[in-house]
């Protein structure tokens, strides 16, 4: 009686412990499958517009509005410049020609909900690595992002 | 076949228990460990990680003078929020902005004993705005904002010695009530021989306004009252909204040896006063404004530095016959606590010296009032029959009952000090039905969601004053234990017990939803309103006006700007005003520098705040984060170069440019 009790406590044990490990081994033989970039969990859109609130083009008027490119540059002076020159690199990247590299789109995103872009994009992954530093959320509204655009196409137009 | 055997064998435990349990009941039931077992107990109190607690609890400092914040019911320590106490893990009392919270009319005063947090109050529920608690000592209510958790206001008592029957506030967050629990002299500083008690010396019950809109306090009156101590009080709730109750002891006015000479009476006096009419006979003009001098200290904007406020007067109301807004209802003996039920028609005394628990009618007290039915009358403040207002008297609730809570089911819960333990009693035949164990010596007890028109009454939190064996030694001074019982079920069930910080007294605790919808995460730096807040980096800069040096400083991660500084000269008072430019949750910087007397400042995500620094020595001096917040936390650090008084190096500062 006692020893098939013992057998069925080994055999529950073995069990167990398989199960865990399995577990443990498939988890690790997932992340080891993942390519550095993550790229396939993203639509062409998020690859090219950023991870984010924006999820459709936005239309730009080629003239740039003064009011909004003010209070751009005030967000700008309180909440970005802290860790952003417009030149050179501070401890986040310089921001001047940043339109012409990146959509607005792309721009916004990343203020709106810079941690998913760092943890899943491609280019804010790749930031990162260089900068070491995840560019935290400062708290800005989606109308606010779209001031900050203005404010760099503004910049970048008088470069 | 087995089966059925334990099956009958379990019908026969089953019907011994009952058989044994209804033996108890009727003999009046001896305490038990009730300890129910030890998987359910922790199941009911396991909250898996990550997942929150369904209660806050917020437990007075005592005499840390803080109020500590707790999940239950695991019994997770959240925060200690610092409020009559400096602290130097955060800054306050330290800081510049905060410093001026601590101020009285006795000069700045570092230390407190806190003892009854209440929160306030809308019909009657909890609300979860604000926090109100009391400083025994030097006597206080502050304000605690329940979105930042943190004192925002602080309002001194004139005529006061001792504010302990405080801070209760009133259904609607009318008022919140103190009292004094010494009677002094209330003219101002007078200089009386001692023995001049009975003459000279008066209480004083204080109402204080509060705003509805901002919980902001405002000294409304004080009702001058004969020399007894004024202990305990609780506002009435429904029928008896209108009412607050203060317990009396020293009725016999003595002013030395108190244990002996002021426990001959049999009966002490509960005050009951209708605070609406009294604040009525102020409003039409029979309040008298008499002088004394009190600080209240408070925030003008969102940030900043408190500011104190010094008045020089106060309204006081004296009795006068025929005035009917004050009466006393002789009670047994001694009584500390005086507690309200939900309905507002029970009012319960813990008489420490008494060997039940009388329970007051309220409605047979106003029907008394009404058939005049009075014993006598002290300084204009009648005197009714005990036998027109007693309602009940609780027969053997053990030795020295203090404190009483309802759970709206029809029970009310005790604290009974020597004997320690807690009765559970029914409201309707006031006989004891359960009691239980407390580890040790019980004062206070809580219920959740308790001194409200609606208790959840989920748990029951007991407060005692020793833990002796009841934890891990660590010497000879202990911290104060806290029980958590499940009360949901007929008897009541032991399932955690934990220590605390400093002496908790009353406690209170809400359902977590009622203040987790309104927590801020940052301080939006749109509404940062600091005098000196650096709002944009780039105004990062020092100033000099004469030997007052002003540093404007920004941090983020990981950083400091200015981050080089010289020109300091010894001989100079520095102030650093940091501002936090983050806008992220929990994102969190402080400042520490070499030599400064003071203690680091921590700053939140978009405030700001300020280190002063008298520095007496030529040197450099660094400084740095002292809140690990970043991958390179180890780097947020900078110099400030002191010279010479009678040095000419000029101011500078810089950051970025080796």
């Amino acid at each position: 009686m006692t020893s098939i009790k013992n057998l069925l406590t080994t055999f529950i044990f073995l069990v167990l412990a398989f199960s865990l490990t399995a577990c443990g081994g498939e988890e690790r033989a997932d992340r080891a499958s993942q390519p550095d970039t993550q790229e396939e969990g993203l639509t062409e859109f998020e690859l090219e517009h950023g991870i984010g609130p924006i999820t459709e083009r936005i239309t730009l008027d080629d003239e740039l509005d003064p009011e909004k490119i003010e209070k751009g540059r005030n967000i700008y002076e309180m909440k970005c410049e802290m860790c952003h020159n417009m030149q050179g690199r501070m401890v986040g990247p310089p921001l001047a020609g940043v339109t012409e590299t990146r959509t607005p789109e792309f721009i916004m995103n990343f203020i709106l909900n810079p941690r998913e872009n760092i943890d899943r994009h491609p280019i804010g992954q790749a930031l990162l690595r260089e900068y070491l530093t995840q560019m935290p959320y400062q708290n800005v509204s989606e109308e606010d992002a779209r001031a900050l655009v203005e404010f760099m196409r503004d910049y970048d137009a008088n470069l | 076949m087995k089966k059925d055997k334990t099956q009958k064998l379990r019908s026969l435990f089953v019907g011994i228990g009952l058989i044994a349990a209804a033996g108890l009941i009727l003999a009046g039931c001896p305490s038990q460990q009730g300890m129910m077992d030890t998987r359910d107990a922790a199941q009911k109190v396991y909250v898996a990680p990550g997942e929150h607690d369904e209660y806050y609890g917020f437990f007075s400092g005592g005499y840390s003078g803080q109020l500590s914040v707790w999940g239950l019911p695991s019994g997770r320590f959240l925060k200690v929020i610092p409020v009559f106490s400096q602290d130097p893990e955060t800054g306050y009392g330290y800081s510049e902005e905060t410093k001026p919270l601590l101020q009285t009319s006795y000069g700045f005063i570092p230390w407190d004993d806190s003892h009854h947090p209440h929160i306030s109050q809308t019909n009657g529920d909890a609300d979860g705005r604000w926090i109100y608690i009391n400083a025994n000592n030097t006597p206080r209510i502050a304000r605690i904002d329940l979105q930042t958790f943190e004192t925002k206001e602080i309002l001194e008592l004139p005529n006061t010695g001792g504010n302990h029957a405080s801070s209760f506030v009133t259904s609607n967050s009318e008022y919140v009530i103190g009292a004094t629990r010494f009677s002094i002299p209330y003219e101002m500083d007078l200089d009386v021989p001692i023995d001049s008690y009975s003459e000279e010396f008066r209480g004083a019950l204080s109402f204080i306004e509060l705003d509805s809109e901002t919980g902001m306090m405002n000294m409304g009156f004080q009702i001058i009252v004969p020399p007894y101590n004024y202990d305990l009080g609780r506002a009435g709730k429904g029928v008896s909204e209108d009412w607050v109750f203060f317990t009396t002891y020293n009725t016999e006015e003595a002013h030395t040896m108190l244990e002996v000479n002021a426990s001959r009476n049999d009966k002490d006096y509960i005050a009951a006063v209708n605070w609406r009419r009294a604040a009525e006979l102020v409003r039409n003009g029979h309040g008298e404004t008499m002088s004394a001098e009190y600080y209240h200290n408070y925030y003008e904007g969102n940030q900043g530095f408190a500011i104190n406020d010094v008045k020089d007067q106060v309204t006081v109301l004296t009795p006068e016959d025929g005035q009917e807004f004050i009466y006393f209802l002789p009670t047994p003996k001694s009584p500390h606590g005086v507690d309200i039920d939900p309905t507002g028609e029970y009012i319960a005394a813990g008489g420490k010296l008494a060997t039940v628990i009388p329970v007051h009618s309220f409605s047979r007290m106003i029907e008394a009032i009404e058939n005049r039915d009075f014993e006598g009358n002290v300084e204009n403040i009648p005197i009714l029959s005990y036998d027109a207002t007693i309602a009940g008297e609780v027969e053997n609730p053990g030795l020295g009952p203090l404190h009483t809570e309802f759970d709206g089911r029809g029970y009310a819960y005790t604290s009974v000090y020597i004997s320690s333990e807690i009765v559970k009693w029914s409201l309707e035949t006031f006989e004891v039905v359960d009691r239980i164990d407390a580890y040790y010596s019980i004062g206070h007890l809580m219920i959740t969601g308790g001194d409200t028109k609606n208790p959840d009454a989920r748990y029951l939190v007991g407060l005692t004053k020793t833990a002796k064996d009841r934890y891990l030694p660590t010497g000879p001074k202990q911290n104060h234990p806290a029980q958590l019982y499940d009360i949901s079920g007929d008897r009541m069930e032991l399932l955690l017990d934990f220590p605390t910080i400093g002496e908790p007294h009353y406690a209170q605790a809400i359902r977590a939803d009622k203040i987790t919808q309104n927590v801020k995460q940052i301080y939006e730096m749109e509404e940062n309103d600091h005098p000196h807040a650096l709002l944009r980096i780039a105004d990062n800069r020092v100033e000099r006006d004469g030997d007052v040096v002003r540093i404007y400083m920004g941090s983020t991660r990981s950083h400091f700007r200015p981050d080089n500084i010289e020109g300091i000269r010894v001989g100079d008072t520095v102030y650093i005003h940091l501002t936090n430019l983050e806008q992220e949750w929990d994102v969190v910087h402080g400042i520490a520098v070499k030599g400064a007397q003071n203690s680091e400042i921590l700053v939140a995500p978009g405030q700001t705040k300020t280190l002063k620094w008298e520095p007496t020595r030529t040197g450099i001096y660094p400084f740095y984060c002292t809140a690990f917040c970043s991958a390179l936390h180890q780097e947020m650090q900078g110099y400030i170069r002191v010279s010479a008084a009678d040095s000419d190096v000029s101011l500078a500062w810089r950051t970025g440019t080796n």
